[in-house]
């Protein structure tokens, strides 16, 4: 019986049990079990038939399970229970909640085989999200969520709107391949933008994920990304202009990752890469490609997570989560720093780790349909990648100079959460062929032949090496000789003057442009507010002649519209 | 579509139109004799009951295409006066019966706080009188005895919004503009029913139906029609024949304000709809022309504008009216798409806009019975201390803006499937554009609800008031996921009107 209920189901269900069960271990508990249960159904369940139902003559399908939604479909429920796990310490009623209902509708959107269904849950994790956001209770993160949430209403809106078009144009609303050429698909595809942080769209992502709860995070890093990243993978693929989009996006994030301070928004910026390795892989769309994007979702989501929960343990214990406060924590938080920095191979594709089975795919792909170009990009942002997120988060946070910090080691539950995610990641890079075989397409793929593991071995050191050197060089001009003083200077001072110029000068642009918006925004509300307000024109009490005036004359036109 | 018609025996089923406006109208004079409270406030459930269980059993009856009709006294149109009852009519009066039972119950705790008790009676009295009228306005098929139930509904309308004096004594100006304007809009009507009388010689409406026909292009007829459409424009408050409307809902007591928004424009709407498929021909040139040229843009204009002066109201009941006047014109537009879609739309979002706006107009009375007035201020930091309220006002929100799953989006998506369906793309965008700023209006009220400080704690409400409220609440829901109690009874009431 359990089986025929929509997987999303379980989600609400068990959210709307948590609110009543009493807050402590019994309620984590609870919450952690939930997706553990979806799990088990989603995997022993029979989903041949889908789950239809009728409504306004159209059909909806809550559950499309194949290949490429199951994958998904598995990963989001791991993530879901890993992040429940992490959050285990939490005595409130909120978080918990919004976290089941928000994993559970974003599972929704994955098995929806139809637009309007799959609108529905875009929308409810938007809503649904931005509580994990609000949860923190800071002025700074009421703000942070409030544009987060109009920024991904919009994107719900631009998608019914696509919707909307695309059922007139063509009678039907299943959620299938599409070709981007008319203006339903368009909408559409812009909708799925704005949540895959498409460049020029995603500044809502660092601006919001390092504002969430420090648990919050964790799960917010998992769902709204990847579903889009899904739905590119199931509407548009081989779409070319993603492949552009994509290598845009692997690089861009790089340069304002290097000049962060706050690690938690390095760590967003890298999730905008890694986004775009997946981007990519969809633009390229051929079989070896797609399973590099679904691989490259399920790999990245734990690595991710990884990350953001450790420097969430470490947020948790010190209260910051800068670089310039942090450095030397490896003596007290010696297991939290052994997570961090497995994630951090992960993330910079070390051989035997799983960024590197999942990544390789996706550039093989790529080179495979001779998009050299474009592949020459995709090493120079794995480079990128190594610097920033696998050697600037670790090595700032736990190594370094000697912040005199000592706090305690993480507590357990988020121990145990850092220590299966990263098992799962090693699991993952040893024995690639059990990722393989749950993805979309058959591979016919070995990620551990001599040449690749040379290449990226050689691309790895060389990184590294150019890392060294560049805080050596650095070192000279500076009269210390303490190695974080020359290291924050390279990387507040001497990047930034690169870049530097190029970004003032957008920024004052920007600035100038927004000034003016905004004055010209508000010049049009007020004068909005002086006609329809309460003492504007339209709404004055009006004497019962005049009244009487306006029906004589609504009634000469309407005579007149009929007689003439 | 197959239309049988039952008539003759003594079968309940066949005395069902006439019980359905007979027994409030009954129940009214009673009232009045007894002069008790409580008594008066039990029959008048009592009765408002029956007419739920009558409109029940019409809807069953008709939901299979067919029509039921009634000689009153036994005397045969187009001489005497017929009720006829099909699809489209039985919608409107399983609305109106529903929402004054459920207003009925509200009645009971709140009245006392808004009305002085000796006046309890009367008030009853008139608000049976006024269901009366509504009732009888959508069961009749003469045309006169149209305008005689709309005056019933209409005179004792004024009367119940003048009752807010007791708490402002603005009700009173706001009722007397009322008396004027609705009284015009009467008399227009009256006018235009006169102009048919003279052309055709008929008062009933399939009668004159016909006649039209054979007559083809006459002004005298087209006349008429001009009147009618003004005299109902006024009593639906379309943009600009809309002054009385706002300060009526607001300085009216609460039980009323939620029984005419959610009851008494949608019937004037629903004479409109009357007058031009089964009176007049639709596919007359005149009748188009009208819609598109006027209707249309005027309908569109009271989407865009009366949002935006909601959006700048700080008095809540008076924001709910103007957002009133934006869904009028949803309706409107549904109405003046001349297509099977968009008159669906339009009969769809009549039932759904009354639950809305009811749960959200009782709401707001609940509030008031503890914050004594309605200013957005202070209703501050209620979400805590009234939980229940401001849920089932959150409810009626998400309905308001046209959220999936509540009863809103269903008439929304039909009204914008039927706007891109006729090719009216710009509508469609300015449909769009009309709900992002009830989202803005519903928004407000939310953060004040459950994002700002209170400064006063108070209680909850009693279930007795609580009840009246999430039944319209779930009802919001309910209509939002089962459809087929609106929209496929629509589609068969459009079937009809378009055969």
């Amino acid at each position: 019986m359990l089986a025929t209920l929509p997987l999303p189901f379980f989600f609400f269900i068990g959210g709307l049990v948590s609110i009543f069960l009493p807050k402590g271990a019994v309620k984590s508990s609870f919450v952690c079990l939930v997706p553990v249960i979806a799990l088990l159904v989603l995997l022993n369940g029979d989903w041949e038939a889908g789950f239809k139902i009728q409504f306004l003559g159209l059909e909806l399908n809550f559950m499309r399970v194949d290949n490429l939604s199951t994958v998904f479909g598995i990963i989001f429920c791991i993530a879901a229970f890993l992040g429940n796990l992490f959050a285990f310490h939490l005595r409130e009623s909120t978080q918990p909640f919004v976290a089941l209902i928000y994993s559970g509708a974003a599972i929704g959107a994955v098995f929806a085989g139809d637009l309007i269904t799959l609108f529905v849950y875009w929308e409810l994790t938007a809503i649904s999200s931005v509580f994990l956001i609000w949860a923190r209770k800071t002025e700074g993160a009421y703000h942070a969520g409030m544009r987060y949430l109009i920024i991904q209403v919009l994107s719900g809106v631009v998608l019914l709107f696509g919707v909307a078009l695309f059922y007139f144009e063509t009678g039907s609303i299943s959620f299938v391949k599409m070709e981007l050429n008319s203006w339903a698909t368009a909408l559409i595809f812009v909708a799925f933008g704005i949540k895959c942080a498409f460049p020029f769209m995603h500044n809502w992502l660092q601006d919001s994920y390092p504002s969430a709860t420090i648990t919050g995070t964790v799960i917010l890093s998992a769902f709204t990304t990847k579903l889009a990243v899904y739905a590119l993978a199931r509407g548009f693929p081989g779409t070319e202009l993603l492949i552009y989009i994509g290598a845009a996006m692997t690089v861009f994030p790089i340069f304002f990752a290097e000049v962060e301070n706050d690690l938690r928004k390095v760590l967003a910026y890298s999730l905008n890469n890694q986004l775009g390795f997946m981007v990519v892989g969809v633009g390229v769309g051929t079989e070896l490609a797609l399973n590099g994007t679904a691989a490259h979702a399920f790999s990245h989501i734990l690595y991710k997570a990884l990350l953001f929960m450790s420097v969430g343990a470490v947020l948790f214990r010190t209260g910051t989560s800068r670089a310039s406060e942090l450095g030397g924590l490896y003596r007290t938080m010696p297991l939290t720093a052994i997570f961090c920095l497995i994630g951090a191979a992960s993330i910079s594709a070390f051989p035997l780790f799983s960024g590197f089975v999942s990544k390789s795919l996706i550039m093989s792909g790529a080179g495979k349909e001779h998009y050299q170009f474009i592949w020459l990009i995709l090493v120079f942002a794995s480079a990128g990648v190594l610097s920033h997120s696998g050697i600037k988060v670790p090595y700032f946070t736990f190594f370094h100079h000697d912040s005199g910090k000592r706090p305690n080691e993480a507590p357990v539950h988020m121990l145990l959460a850092m220590g299966l995610t990263a098992t799962l990641c090693i699991y993952i890079g040893i024995f690639p062929n059990n990722l393989y075989a749950i993805m979309p397409f058959e591979v016919k793929y070995d990620p551990y032949t001599f040449e690749h593991i040379l290449t990226q071995l050689q691309l790895l050191c060389f990184a590294i090496l150019a890392f060294y050197i560049l805080s050596k060089l650095n070192q000279l001009p500076s009269e210390t000789r303490s190695i974080n003083l020359d290291f924050d200077w390279t990387y507040r001072v001497f990047l930034p003057s690169i870049i530097g110029k190029l970004l003032i000068f957008l920024e004052a642009a920007e600035q100038k442009g927004l000034k003016l918006f905004n004055k010209s925004l508000r010049s049009f509300i007020d004068k909005v507010y002086h006609v329809s307000g309460p003492e504007g024109v339209m709404t004055r009490i009006l004497t019962s002649g005049t009244m009487v005036l306006f029906i004589a004359i609504v009634l000469l036109v309407v005579l007149g519209i009929i007689l003439l | 579509m197959a239309s049988e018609i039952k008539q003759g025996t003594l079968e309940l089923v066949n005395h069902l139109p006439i019980l359905q406006v007979i027994t409030p109208m009954l129940i009214a004079p009673i009232l009045v004799v007894l002069n008790n409270k409580t008594l008066s406030w039990l029959l008048s459930f009592v009765g408002a009951l029956a007419c739920l269980f009558i409109s029940i059993l019409l809807i069953q009856a008709v939901s299979d295409g067919s029509i039921l009709t009634y000689y009153l006294g036994g005397w045969v149109p187009p001489i005497g006066i017929e009720y006829r009852i099909d699809a489209v009519s039985a919608i409107l009066l399983f609305l109106i019966s529903i929402i004054s039972a459920i207003v009925l119950i509200f009645s009971y705790s709140s009245l006392h706080a808004e009305i002085p008790e000796e006046k309890h009676t009367l008030f009853y009295s008139c608000f049976l009188l006024c269901l009366t009228g509504l009732l009888g306005v959508v069961a009749t098929a003469d045309i006169f005895n149209v305008f005689v139930f709309l005056e019933i509904s209409s005179l004792s309308t004024y009367v119940l919004v003048a009752q807010g004096a007791f708490l402002d004594r603005r009700a009173l100006s706001a009722s007397f503009n009322y008396l004027i304007m609705g009284t015009i809009g009467a008399t227009f009507f009256v006018i235009g029913i006169g102009y048919i009388y003279m052309a055709t010689g008929s008062l009933n409406m399939m009668d004159i139906a016909e006649r039209v026909n054979q007559f083809g292009d006459n002004r005298t007829i087209q006349a008429g029609f001009a009147f009618i459409v003004v005299g109902m424009g006024l009593k639906l408050a379309m943009v600009p024949l809309h002054v009385w409307l706002p300060n009526a809902y607001t300085f009216a007591p609460t039980v009323v304000t939620c029984f005419l928004a959610a009851t008494a424009t949608k019937v004037a709407l629903y004479v409109l709809i009357r007058f031009v498929f089964s009176v007049f021909n639709y596919e007359d040139i005149f009748v188009n022309e009208l819609f598109f040229l006027l209707l249309m843009p005027l309908a569109v204009i009271a989407m865009i504008a009366a949002s935006v002066i909601a959006i700048f109201k700080q008095n809540l009941k008076k924001l709910l009216a103007y957002s009133s006047l934006a869904q009028i014109g949803y309706m409107l537009l549904g109405l003046s798409l001349m297509s099977q879609k968009g008159l669906a739309s339009s009969l769809v979002h009549m039932v759904n806009h009354g639950f809305t706006k009811a749960a959200l107009f009782m709401s707001l009375g609940a509030f008031m019975l503890n914050t004594k007035n309605v200013y957005i201020k202070s209703l501050s930091g209620l979400g805590k201390s009234m939980p229940f309220t401001s849920a089932a006002f959150v409810i009626g929100g998400l309905s308001l803006i046209g959220v999936p799953g509540t009863a809103g989006f269903i008439s929304k998506w039909l009204l914008l499937e039927a706007a891109l369906e006729t090719g009216y793309w710009l509508v469609a965008i300015l449909i769009i554009a009309s709900s992002l700023f009830a989202v803005i209006y519903v928004w407000k009220i939310i953060e004040v609800l459950y994002f700002s400080e209170s400064s006063e704690s108070y209680n909850e409400v009693s279930v007795l008031t609580l009840m009246p409220i999430w039944i319209l609440a779930l009802f919001c829901i309910f209509l939002g996921i089962n459809t087929s109690l609106t929209v496929d009874v629509a589609i068969m009431a459009t079937e009809i009107l378009f055969k």
